[in-house]
């Protein structure tokens, strides 16, 4: 079933247009990478899927679940399912990660309509789910990210998305700013996370996450559309020959 | 503008005040003579207003127009509404001392527990014998009208050594619309003692009323006090609190105010660390909103040397409010090995709030170490993007993040219970937005 449908977008940036009519369908389970240059626009879509300020949609709609997405604001997207683990998560002192974690889940199940959680049941729920993922606890009382290096950074966006439970992950540039033993350490989180009614889109410049995470599709963008889609073995390709080949049929 | 405003904006003559309060005033005939003297120095000088210095970005002239006559004292019907304020606003395990409409009520308060470990007396019997109360200084109005006005206030002697048991809390409770009320206290803490004063300005039912306060606070050496002023006066009322405080050697002093009432405000405190080796920690929250008008203004006067003083408050603008800090380190020419810091920060909410913040350092001595800063800006749209895109609506995501702006300021508070009392503050005026 699909998941997520994006049909002809067009997004702008102050009178600049980003996206020039781009098409993408998941279905629940799958797993999608997007690959291209820069500058082709592969964060903007990401970032007009969970609903960053900043950019106009002119043209073309996004749907998941069958409902408009557009229409929903960032935190209602959120209750409903999706995720976006940011390439750059911000740093918020004086906001226990811990603190942010309990309010932003009992948000989302509030909004849902399901009972929120109380302390010991949160606590309960959070130390478990820290365990399988290898987070240590101190790091949890800490201020959200901050100090935290660019792996732990990577993980605690793992461990939101293993807290919040949704059923669609995009995951913005997770290799930028890792080192190889990192990624590996966040791509495991990933692949523990995926499962047949959870799917996930993985945004990157470089095919080498995709050596930890293997997709069952791969798209590649560039200049602001899909141009060619294909298996896993498609960004071996392009591994192989670069974006160079793309830039012209875009 | 005349040096003399002979009449308000109601047509009052300001002489009025006092003659019509003359009779209601505690005080010996010397004591009243002084007054006297004090309600001429405002008669002179007239509500402060933007030409003077000081008081440029708080003008009562344009802000407060006049001064409202002296609040009546309490009837029963007064005294049973200010009970149940003193239980809403008690702080768990404190020693209460409660003022009703600048009237000491001694039925509403702690006395007999409080007596075993601190002197007190009340400020109208202390006036019976000697006028030394009412010495503060005349150049400031609103300093020279609460001399001449304050109807009652606390005495409280800490002794040398003591270790209090439990806080003290001075309540202060309105209950008269349209009137004033004049108070002054003094607390002398003794050399090695220990002790936790809070103080708390609330409404009961009151309104449209203007409280002036003045506070005489001695700190002796080697003593560890904490003092918490929380300022949740109706929304409508004016407060000018004035706050004279004196820091011995090698004490521990650690100061937060917050301020989440009165349509006007204005806390002015005249801080001299006059003993070496002393830290001062002066902290506070001003949360504001519609058109609330919230000021600090702060004297740290560094008269000796190896003194440490840090500074840290936070002000959160809604709407059209309007935030003050002034703040001036002074490290007098001995003062050397002086470390004194201060930094505001405003968080301005909406397009039309406003924020007027200055840092001054005086320093005449040449080996010493200050520094000042101040900043004004809006929430960060990054952060809160990523708190939306969590699931966290505008509102919350906002408070969390104003938590975490005002937290810096109230972490400086070391006990726990208080601290967490503060948060909680700050949290319903949070939850009040949304």
């Amino acid at each position: 079933m699909a998941l997520l449908e994006v049909k002809d977008l067009k997004v702008r940036v102050e009178e600049r247009e980003i996206l020039h009519g781009l098409t993408l369908t998941v279905n629940e389970g799958e797993i999608h990478a997007i690959m291209g240059p820069n500058g082709s626009g592969k964060s903007t879509l990401s970032h007009v899927i969970a609903g960053k300020p900043g950019y106009e949609v002119t043209d073309g709609e996004i749907l998941f679940k069958g409902e408009d997405l557009l229409a929903m604001a960032p935190n209602e997207r959120a209750a409903k399912g999706v995720f976006l683990a940011f390439q750059y998560p911000v740093e918020i002192p004086g906001v226990s990660t811990m603190n942010f974690l309990r309010t932003a889940l009992n948000a989302q199940r509030k909004a849902r309509g399901e009972s929120e959680y109380s302390t010991p049941d949160f606590l309960k729920k959070v130390r478990e789910v820290s365990k399988s993922l290898n987070i240590p606890q101190d790091m949890l009382k800490r201020g959200v990210n901050v100090g935290f290096s660019g792996g732990e950074k990577k993980r605690n966006e793992v461990l939101q998305m293993a807290l919040f439970e949704p059923s669609l992950c995009i995951l913005d540039e997770m290799d930028s700013g890792l080192d190889i033993d990192a990624l590996r350490i966040a791509a495991d989180g990933v692949n523990a996370l995926h499962s047949p009614k959870r799917a996930m889109v993985v945004i990157t410049h470089y095919q080498r996450l995709l050596n930890y995470i293997v997709p069952d599709v791969v798209h590649v963008m560039s200049n602001g559309r899909v141009v060619k889609s294909g298996g896993k073995e498609l960004a071996l390709e392009l591994e192989a020959s670069g974006y160079a080949q793309f830039e012209d049929a875009a | 503008m005349n040096v003399a405003v002979a009449k308000t904006g109601n047509g009052r003559a300001v002489s009025d005040l006092f003659a019509s309060a003359e009779g209601r005033l505690p005080g010996s005939p010397s004591v009243i003579a002084a007054r006297r003297e004090a309600f001429e120095t405002y008669e002179r000088l007239g509500l402060p207003h933007r030409r003077i210095e000081e008081w440029k970005y708080t003008d009562l002239r344009a802000l407060v127009g006049e001064v409202l006559p002296l609040a009546a004292p309490p009837d029963a019907a007064a005294l049973k509404r200010a009970a149940d304020a003193v239980k809403a606003h008690a702080i768990a395990g404190a020693r209460k001392l409660v003022l009703v409409d600048g009237v000491f009520a001694a039925d509403l308060s702690d006395v007999k527990a409080l007596a075993s470990e601190v002197d007190f007396k009340t400020l109208r019997e202390t006036l019976e014998k000697d006028s030394g109360l009412l010495n503060t200084a005349a150049t400031d109005a609103v300093i020279a009208l609460n001399a001449a006005m304050a109807t009652d206030g606390v005495v409280l002697d800490i002794a040398d050594g003591a270790q209090l048991s439990a806080p003290i809390q001075i309540i202060h409770i309105a209950t008269a619309a349209s009137a004033s009320t004049f108070t002054r206290s003094q607390v002398a803490v003794g050399k090695g003692a220990r002790a936790t004063i809070i103080e708390s300005f609330v409404a009961a039912g009151a309104k449209a009323y203007q409280v002036n306060d003045a506070v005489i606070l001695s700190v002796g050496d080697n003593t560890d006090l904490a003092h918490i002023r929380l300022m949740d006066d109706s929304p409508d009322a004016v407060n000018i609190t004035s706050q004279f405080v004196t820091v011995g050697a090698n004490t521990k002093l650690n100061f937060f105010n917050m301020t989440t009432g009165a349509a006007v405000s204005r806390l002015q405190g005249f801080i001299t660390l006059a003993g070496e080796g002393s830290e001062l920690s002066v902290n506070g929250v001003n949360l504001l909103q519609k058109t609330e008008h919230g000021d600090t203004t702060l004297v740290v006067d560094h008269a000796v040397p190896n003194c440490f003083s840090r500074e840290v408050f936070r002000a959160v603008i809604d709407d059209r409010a309007h935030s003050v800090f002034q703040g001036r380190i002074i490290v007098r020419p001995d003062a050397q090995k002086t470390d004194g810091k201060m930094m505001i920060r405003a968080l301005l909410l909406s397009d039309e709030a406003e924020a007027d913040n200055k840092p001054e350092l005086e320093i005449f001595a040449d080996d010493v170490s200050c520094g000042h800063g101040a900043t004004a800006g809006a929430l960060d749209d990054n952060l809160l993007f990523y708190l939306k895109a969590r699931g966290l609506p505008e509102k919350q995501a906002q408070a969390l993040l104003i938590q975490a702006f005002v937290g810096e300021a109230i972490e400086q508070i070391a006990d726990d219970n208080l601290r967490e009392h503060v948060i909680g503050i700050a949290e319903r005026w949070l939850e009040r937005r949304q």
